[in-house]
């Protein structure tokens, strides 16, 4: 009988202990899961934002064919420095090879020597020298670029790769300058060599801190391996795109004295990366999609080089003159040799920008403003078209850092974990084994959130998020505030939640859950009711000076990355100075095809009275500078700096 | 009587839009379906706390009837819950109050029936076991992340009733 009642008691106990444990189980999941929900909205807030100004992009494209079409000769100055701009844009001539080897390394240089052609050895000492943090010294950057555009114009658009079984094969996909996923690529996967072979498709810069280094490496092992290692466009290898996400300034910092000369090789470069892989003739490695009319065959032929950037797309022939030099010459004969036809430029521009999508049909990609959203029957048609298996792409961040849709036919691997934020997303690539059934690799590099735990990172990233909606929000203010009053006619100061999530999805033109973001932006509600007046929390300020008007200020926050991108162009010999009148002309175009309501005396006004007129000439980054948003936490540091 | 009926309407409308913006979230095609690999994580952040088996019996429920509509053209044939079939389904758990969250002082009760030595702690070993082989078993990658929040470093024990209440602070 003792017996017995004790292991009844054991049975009782251990069955105690059991359900103690599904509770306490049951207890965390939900918790891990009200967390997930969180970082989840706050990768939609990053994902819309991004897309968001992506889209922006169109309207940049649409302001250089407008400039390009339609300005008139009543300025003599200014016009000829404008059209001088875009068509040299194209003609700038790069140092010849002689100048290159010219360039002298210093003694005190102590980063890596190269020394052509590139051994295995050579790359090995960059790889550790990069891990040491050091910057390449400009001129073996030059060489480098030179020596790979040769390798890159031997190669066709699409290149033939056949897999063999004595050779494994990666697919890594978007690296956006993220160093340490690469590094990590390789530690798990080896290095790339005869016997390893690689494919990165496309977007290696941009975004994240160390694009050169990425970039160096990559086409270093392009040197040593031409026949093992295969690189595609992606659609950050644009120097207009650089402009807008970081590249470009990056190679500023890192290269104070040669930055222009390696921005104008690169622009080059670029327009030689081939757009594709095929696998045994079965499997399509692109960067971003396809749409319905993709064919192969048009874009085998077409000349690649072409394609400086989805920025400047094709100006259709309106029979307007261009004043070039001294000579009247018509628009046609310039755009022929240098442009690609518009069925041509689309062809391109989808590979780089689409999406696969679930609905059926071809749409156009209106949230990136380039490329299309294909369904799985546009997939299953073009690839019956072609006989292809499938199609290997990149171009969008996965959490888990890919992802396979359309029945199996569309995989995407991006490769840049922790892209938006420390903690957002995985990284993966792509293996393919026998018969090219491809196995998926994942990994997070996880500096910072080491140590951290699960709520603390959710946090990081969630701030992170709603940040860069703080910075949206305040470029659109006086746009916002003319929305709410129109919900409140009787200027109550106050709207309900529903009006207020209509109206800032107006304005802001994102598609977010406003109405359950409502009460994480607003300062106060009030029984279902707005107190707009009150403002936002946590709101970004600008610190701009004084004399700047308010809608001033938040045009040239909203579209800073534009103005950039513009002023750099205009500044040919990228000293970071235009002149005053290069300035207001461009400022008027730019504000007549904006929209925008500022009086082009004020602008004038303010760059003097910033004491920014250097004998005729504006420092236009210091001018952009002033009107840079700062973050609550931020701001005690910029005081204390002054 | 109109008062009450109001006030229902109102409740039921609430919890709509609750529901609504928690399957939101995941749409990532904004066309109201989610991956039902996610109705988990989903119908727990409404605040519910079903056991995995309950949320398979859940799943089960709206996905046998979501087999006949796979053969539908638009969709593609793999695990998709539409948000028209998710909505009444999970308004009734929520109206029926049905897996609610558990009280704070049944979690302690739960950690101190694993305390078989009755010390205020458990070791690191000992909440490990537990967790990842009995019950419904934790993955090793949750087993990390309860342990990243609830191990003391110094001590490697499990100081429950400190770690309960982070974590009931967290929460708020």
């Amino acid at each position: 009988m003792g017996c017995n009642s004790s292991i009844q008691y054991e049975d009782r106990k251990s069955e105690k202990a059991i359900k103690a444990a599904v509770l306490i189980q049951n207890w965390y999941r939900g918790y891990k899961s009200r967390l997930e929900l969180r970082r989840r909205q706050a990768m939609n807030i990053f994902e819309s934002i991004e897309y968001a100004d992506e889209q922006d992009q169109l309207q940049l494209a649409n302001f250089f064919s407008f400039m390009l079409e339609n300005y008139t000769t009543n300025n003599k100055d200014s016009s000829e420095s404008l059209s001088q701009l875009f068509v040299n844009t194209t003609k700038r001539k790069l140092e010849p090879e002689t100048f290159i080897r010219n360039i002298n390394v210093p003694d005190t240089y102590y980063g890596p020597r190269l020394k052509f052609p590139l051994t295995f050895s050579d790359v090995i000492l960059l790889i550790d020298a990069f891990k040491e943090n050091q910057i390449l010294h400009a001129r073996y950057v030059l060489q480098l670029l030179q020596e790979v555009k040769k390798v890159l114009q031997q190669l066709p658009n699409i290149v033939p790769v056949t897999s063999t079984l004595s050779k494994d094969l990666t697919i890594c996909g978007d690296i956006h300058g993220k160093l340490d996923d690469l590094f990590l690529i390789f530690y798990k996967n080896g290095l790339p060599s005869g016997n390893n072979r690689y494919i990165f498709n496309g977007d290696f810069v941009d975004r994240g801190q160390n694009s050169m280094e990425v970039l160096m490496v990559l086409f270093s092992f392009l040197l040593v391996y031409p026949s093992d290692v295969y690189l595609n466009r992606g659609n950050h290898e644009d120097y207009l795109m650089n402009m807008r996400y970081g590249f470009t300034k990056e190679i500023m910092q890192k290269y104070k004295e040669h930055g222009g000369k390696i921005l104008r090789f690169l622009e080059e470069v670029y327009t030689w990366l081939p757009i594709g892989t095929i696998i045994d003739e079965k499997i399509l490695v692109i960067h971003g999609g396809i749409a319905e009319n993709t064919d192969l065959n048009i874009l085998k032929q077409i000349k690649r080089n072409k394609m400086k950037s989805v920025l400047m797309p094709p100006i259709t022939h309106s029979g307007v003159n261009l004043k070039y030099g001294h000579h009247d010459l018509p628009l046609s004969s310039i755009s022929a040799i240098d442009q690609l036809s518009k069925i041509e430029w689309e062809q391109m521009v989808n590979i780089l920008w689409s999406d696969p999508r679930s609905k059926k049909g071809c749409h156009l990609n209106t949230s990136r403003g380039g490329g299309c959203y294909f369904g799985p029957d546009v997939t299953t048609n073009v690839l019956d078209k072609f006989a292809l298996k499938m199609i290997i792409r990149s171009h969008e961040c996965k959490p888990e850092g890919y992802d396979i849709c359309h029945d199996g036919k569309i995989i995407t691997v991006f490769s840049a974990s922790n892209y938006y934020e420390e903690g957002s997303n995985r990284g993966a690539y792509i293996k393919l084994g026998q018969d090219n059934v491809p196995r998926f690799f994942q990994y997070q590099s996880n500096h910072i959130t080491q140590g951290k735990t699960l709520h603390e990172r959710v946090d990081i990233v969630e701030s992170a998020a709603f940040k860069i909606l703080g910075e949206r929000m305040i470029s659109r203010q006086s746009s916002l505030i003319k929305a709410f009053h129109k919900y409140d006619p009787n200027n109550t100061g106050k709207i309900s939640v529903r009006d207020w999530a209509k109206a800032t999805e107006e304005v802001l033109e994102l598609s977010l859950p406003w109405l359950s973001l409502c009460p994480r932006v607003v300062k106060m509600i009030e029984n279902g009711y707005v107190l707009y007046e009150m403002g936002f929390k946590d709101m970004p300020v600008v610190k701009a000076p004084q004399e700047a008007k308010s809608a001033t200020i938040e045009t040239l926050v909203r579209y800073r990355s534009d103005l950039k991108i513009i002023f750099n162009i205009i500044d040919r010999d990228q000293s970071g100075l235009i002149s005053m009148d290069e300035f207001r002309a461009m400022w008027k175009l730019f504000s007549s095809h904006y929209n925008i309501d500022i009086e082009d005396a004020h602008v004038d006004q303010l760059a003097n009275s910033m004491d920014l007129n250097k004998d005729g000439s504006i420092d236009f980054n210091e001018f952009l500078t002033a009107f840079d948003v700062v973050h609550r936490l931020d701001r005690n540091s910029v005081k204390s700096q002054n | 009587m109109a008062d009450d009926k109001d006030s229902g309407e109102m409740r039921l409308q609430e919890i709509q839009k609750k529901i609504k913006d928690a399957f939101e979230v995941f749409d990532h095609e904004s066309n109201d379906t989610v991956d039902v690999r996610e109705i988990g994580t989903i119908i727990r952040s409404l605040g519910c706390c079903p056991s995995e088996g309950e949320l398979h019996d859940l799943i089960a429920e709206d996905l046998l009837s979501q087999v006949s509509s796979r053969m539908v053209e638009e969709e593609e044939p793999t695990g998709y819950i539409r948000l028209e079939k998710f909505l009444p389904m999970m308004v009734k758990v929520l109206l029926e109050r049905r897996y609610r969250p558990i009280p704070e002082d049944l979690l302690l009760q739960a950690f101190e029936v694993l305390d078989s030595a009755k010390e205020g702690f458990l070791t690191k070993e000992e909440l490990v076991k537990y967790m990842t082989e009995e019950g419904e078993p934790f993955t090793q990658e949750e087993m990390e992340e309860m342990l990243s929040a609830a191990l003391d470093p110094e001590t490697n024990t499990i100081q429950y009733r400190d770690y309960l209440a982070m974590m009931v602070i967290d929460e708020n």
